[in-house]
């Protein structure tokens, strides 16, 4: 069985990003940059389901520009096999699931694992916009996953508690956060995937259209909340709470 | 214009489903619900403004798939599809708006204008204002960004929905719904929190009196998630619940940036924390110096006092 796992670039999650003074987005020169870290937890996922025997080949896919092949490799140190680059900037989710579809389509994969949500535009769709191009099922927000008879078993955070499907193969399923902790690559692995093949494509080449359908008119700072006051004692602040904001 | 509305599931109508209904009455035109269950019907036909609730019954309505179908045979009818940005609608929406070739706009948090809507990205670290050219609009909404309609004042009329086929690729299995004694912390006027300064599982539990006497949701830092000291689904953040109650109560949470995404449009802050620098300070209305272990039974204390 194979595993196709995408990865995106993105500002590493420690940087505090700052919104261009021309308000065309944030700043992304000399910032470092990271895999997703919800992308972490699926290549973990899939690098597990191979260690148990379940699954033979993981391929990594980023759709970005040429410096993701660093987080391919970065996939292909933690265990994945090989690679394939699409290049292309700035794509929407629709666009991404769209190149990732074809790619199901040539590589045959019986799960496609992808993180939840990209820590940089927020969206949390590209799974599920792939999974409905692909006609599959989804699992999304995965906290834990069983593969058995063709089926996967996904247990899902929902709002509240949690749910478990199980889903026809293949499917698509996206890693929430407690899915598992993703390992850090050794330095032998990452020698060893300095080896390992990364193919690189353009979307033209698998016949997507990539125009975006969102056009960003700005990005600026979000309003900021002004600092208040400090209270001296609790019987203070009760009575602020009580008297002044009357919220209680 | 007609905006259908997914609304969350149960028998009474989502804080945030009725943030949702909020957001479709400023696209303008007709606004109809679609309730998933018989249960949550009659008091989608009581919002404020909406002209129509539909109804789909049947067990495949707990699924992505099948409700994405549904969605899709519904959306000729519509300018507009939206649903709550809770897991629920955020697990369908996406999925609707890539069969109808759309993409979607996820967590909306302004409309200014027809196709122009503004969203946080970055986890809330900078605010978008977007333009669409899809025709047909498919997006989840922010609900700490619209104020509610009320949950009573309407009389919608309430039909049943025409079954779509179910895609047949996924089952069912169960649920553990956390049962919970206090208010869904989404919809909780009051909500208290802890980090992890908290220290354990077990201490977590002070917050528990200050809960009950402010009839508060409690919730939590991704650290003190993270640390074990309280289950995933009370943590607030931008990977967890965004919340926007009337008054937030921070205790022994530092206010990383990933926390505040989650609690910075309530309306009233208090952050107790021994750290005098903790970030926190700068979003806090009120803020108190000081051991979270002996504030909190001062504070209950005060608080009985009438």
């Amino acid at each position: 069985m194979k595993i196709l796992v995408p990865v995106k670039r993105v500002v590493d999650y420690n940087v505090k990003v700052r919104v261009k003074a021309d308000g065309t987005g944030v700043e992304t020169a000399n910032v470092k940059m990271s895999m997703n870290p919800f992308d972490e937890i699926a290549v973990e996922e899939a690098v597990r389901l191979k260690e148990k025997g379940m699954a033979t080949e993981i391929v990594a896919v980023s759709v970005g520009p040429t410096a993701a092949q660093e987080q391919i490799r970065t996939a292909l140190a933690m265990g994945a096999d090989r690679g394939i680059l699409v290049e292309a900037e700035g794509t929407e989710p629709l666009a991404v699931a769209k190149i990732l579809k074809a790619l199901v389509e040539k590589e045959g994969p019986q799960i496609v694992i992808l993180g939840k949500q990209a820590i940089d535009d927020d969206m949390n769709a590209t799974g599920q916009m792939l999974a409905a191009l692909l006609g599959w099922g989804q699992g999304t927000f995965a906290s834990k996953v069983e593969i058995a008879d063709g089926s996967a078993r996904v247990t899902r955070e929902i709002d509240g508690g949690l749910e478990t499907v199980a889903l026809k193969l293949p499917a698509i399923v996206t890693a929430d956060l407690r899915l598992n902790e993703p390992r850090y690559a050794s330095l032998p692995n990452i020698m060893k995937a300095r080896k390992k093949p990364i193919e690189t494509v353009k979307p033209g080449d698998l016949g997507v259209d990539v125009t975006p359908r969102l056009t960003v008119l700005k990005v600026e700072e979000p309003p900021k909340r002004q600092a208040g006051k400090k209270v001296g004692s609790v019987a203070e602040l009760v009575d602020k709470l009580r008297n002044e904001a009357k919220v209680i | 214009m007609a905006v259908l509305v997914l609304a969350d599931r149960g028998e009474t109508v989502s804080q945030p489903t009725r943030s949702a209904v909020a957001a479709a009455q400023k696209l303008g035109g007709e606004v109809h619900v679609l309730v998933l269950g018989a249960e949550g019907a009659a008091a989608a036909a009581k919002l404020p403004g909406v002209a129509k609730v539909l109804v789909a019954k049947g067990d495949s309505m707990a699924l992505a798939e099948p409700v994405a179908a549904l969605l899709v045979s519904l959306a000729p009818g519509y300018d507009a599809l939206l649903a709550p940005g809770s897991a629920a609608g955020k697990n369908v929406l996406p999925r609707v708006a890539a069969l109808l070739d759309v993409q979607i706009i996820s967590d909306v948090a302004g409309v200014e204008g027809p196709d122009t809507f503004r969203r946080f990205i970055y986890a809330g670290n900078a605010l978008a204002t977007v333009k669409t050219s899809d025709a047909k609009k498919v997006m989840t909404i922010r609900a700490a960004s619209f104020d509610p309609v009320p949950a009573e004042g309407g009389n919608a009329a309430i039909e049943d929905a025409a079954a779509a086929a179910d895609p047949g690729v996924s089952t069912f299995v169960g649920a553990e719904i956390v049962k919970l004694e206090r208010p869904e912390l989404t919809a909780a006027r009051v909500v208290v929190s802890g980090g992890r300064a908290l220290g354990s599982l077990e201490n977590f539990k002070i917050l528990d009196g200050v809960a009950d006497r402010l009839g508060a949701a409690i919730g939590a830092s991704r650290a003190a998630v993270d640390a074990g000291y309280a289950p995933n689904d009370m943590q607030v953040g931008q990977t967890g619940k965004i919340v926007a109650p009337e008054l937030y109560i921070a205790f022994g949470i530092s206010g990383a940036i990933q926390h505040l995404a989650g609690m910075k449009d309530s309306k009233v802050i208090v952050a107790v924390n021994k750290d005098e620098e903790a970030p926190i300070f700068q979003v806090a209305d009120y803020g108190l110096v000081g051991d979270v272990f002996k504030i909190i039974p001062e504070l209950e204390t005060e608080l009985d006092k009438k």
